[in-house]
């Protein structure tokens, strides 16, 4: 039978286990970062990872940021037309996307792709002994492995991000202008007006963050993986996983961050 | 008297309650090649991985010429490295670069050469291990297993180690291509002078490219000796061994 204590023990351990896997995860990204002040950097990587990361994640990107922008420009119809506060609707859009859909939705869009991607890569190279090999061979395989991939995470986002932003307002702008009635020079014009600088700012800055936050769980969980071709797929969906939810959880960071007052 | 090229005291490794490892004490002299027998996961692989720093002893000491290579920094350590050359139980190609790069990868690691230099480096080192400098241009997936083979020989040698270590070089491969992998290794071992430690349970080969042999048993070495005399040592274990008997001193555990 179960004692009481021993819930508390179980308690104890949930929690001595997540500490620990968070300070791993830390100590992780710490290494992967330092190795940027630290020549050789791996340039030819660099660029494959972030052409990877940038360039073909964009029609998923886009398309997921087209129909957000044309879905809340619909529902925002809906809603506002019962206060007549229909001209509101530009600036829901926009904001909506710039601050939020665009960096989130991109994150999590990505995630599963780039996330999914590295930790399959990486835990392939665990598994077959070739981030052994690396080490016989004068390389360091967090320097070869994770820090170009730590830094096209977070230089590859807000690009991807600048596009969805774009694309969204675009998608709610067509809804808008083709089906709701709006004159497309002043829902331009009320566009413009309510967005800031500091709007777009803030939405990069968190595109930057869930882009590091999508390559460290890619890295880790492969890097970490173990067995055969099952740890490789325990690898992937854990990274998918835990970007998903850190990217969630660390949108409600920023956002207090830059917006509450 | 002449130095051990690699000296190994009291080494010790357990994972968990299990003790792969226990107390091993190894000499291997330079210029000379050292096989290490034993059955599955009696800690051959452990050994080399430990030498090679990729996991670290709980205790004991190893020394590469006359320095002992446990503890040290992490830029010293990469340069003794540097003097090791690894083939690979299964190869451990790298699969996103095509054959050369991985032929090349130590010498463009080093800087040692431009990517041009390292290009033509590599159809030479393939040409020693019998293959044409063409397959440079193919990826490690377009290989067979002999031929994988072949390519992580001409990786392991290409910067010319000092030192040389195979892991089960002919495991998967035919009788055949096994020989012919065994005698690149001994030929590459003498061209390069290196000093080499060949991990295998396959007998033939063992007794094709040792000059010593040892045998591990439940992480501790029970015998030492030349490798020509594996076939008839007179130890009880690696007679049943090196036969593949089913009765003797080593009983198989179903589960440990």
């Amino acid at each position: 039978m179960m004692q009481p204590l021993d819930a508390v023990a179980a308690i104890g351990r949930g929690t001595l286990g997540a500490v620990r896997h968070a300070g791993a995860i830390a100590l992780f990204g710490a290494t992967g970062l330092s190795h940027l002040v630290r020549p050789p950097f791996y340039g030819r990587i660099f660029l494959g990872v972030f052409l990877e990361f940038a360039f073909f994640s964009l029609p998923v990107v886009a398309l997921t940021a087209v129909f957000s922008g044309a879905v809340i420009a619909l529902q925002s119809y809906t809603g506002f037309s019962r206060f007549n506060a229909e001209s509101a609707i530009a600036g829901v859009v926009v904001l909506s996307v710039v601050r939020e859909l665009g960096p989130v939705l991109a994150g999590l869009m990505v995630a599963g792709r780039m996330g999914a991607a590295m930790a399959a890569e990486i835990g392939t190279m665990r598994v077959t002994d070739q981030i052994d090999a690396l080490g016989t061979l004068s390389t360091n395989p967090m320097k070869y492995l994770v820090t170009p991939r730590l830094l096209a995470g977070v230089l590859a986002l807000p690009l991807l991000v600048v596009v969805a932003d774009i694309l969204g307002v675009a998608g709610g702008f067509l809804v808008s202008t083709a089906k709701l009635g709006f004159s497309p020079a002043s829902y331009l014009s009320n566009t413009l007006q309510i967005l800031t600088t500091n709007d777009v700012v803030a939405g990069l800055a968190k595109a930057g963050v869930f882009g590091f936050l999508i390559a460290l769980m890619g890295c880790y969980h492969g890097y970490n993986s173990r067995g055969g071709a099952q740890g490789v797929g325990a690898a992937t969906t854990g990274a998918v996983v835990a970007a998903s939810i850190l990217i969630l959880m660390f949108d409600y960071v920023l956002t207090e961050l830059f917006f509450a007052r | 008297m002449t130095e051990p090229k690699i000296k190994i005291r009291g080494l010790s490794k357990a994972f968990g309650d299990k003790q792969v490892l226990d107390g091993i004490d190894l000499d291997v002299m330079p210029g000379t090649s050292t096989v290490v027998i034993g059955g599955s996961g009696s800690g051959k692989s452990v050994l080399l991985k430990c030498i090679l720093g990729l996991i670290e002893p709980d205790s004991g000491s190893i020394e590469v010429d006359g320095q002992d290579i446990l503890g040290l920094p992490r830029q010293a350590r990469e340069r003794v490295n540097a003097g090791i050359g690894m083939l690979f139980q299964a190869g451990a190609l790298f699969d996103s670069l095509p054959v050369w790069e991985n032929v090349a990868f130590g010498l463009l690691a080093q800087q040692k050469s431009t990517r041009a230099e390292a290009r033509s480096r590599a159809g030479e080192v393939l040409a020693q291990v019998g293959l044409d400098p063409s397959v440079g241009d193919l990826s490690p997936a377009e290989l067979s297993g002999g031929m994988q083979k072949r390519v992580g020989l001409a990786r392991a040698i290409a910067a010319q180690p000092g030192i040389l270590f195979f892991d089960e070089p002919t495991t998967g491969l035919d009788p055949i291509m096994g020989a012919v992998i065994d005698g690149l290794i001994v030929d590459c071992v003498k061209r390069l002078g290196s000093t080499a430690i060949a991990i295998t349970h396959d007998m033939a080969s063992a007794t094709r490219i040792g000059d010593r042999a040892a045998m591990l048993f439940r992480g501790r070495l029970v015998w030492q000796g030349e490798a020509a005399a594996l076939l008839d040592s007179g130890n009880p274990m690696v007679d049943q061994f090196t036969h593949g008997r089913r009765d003797g001193p080593i009983q198989m555990e179903l589960r440990r």
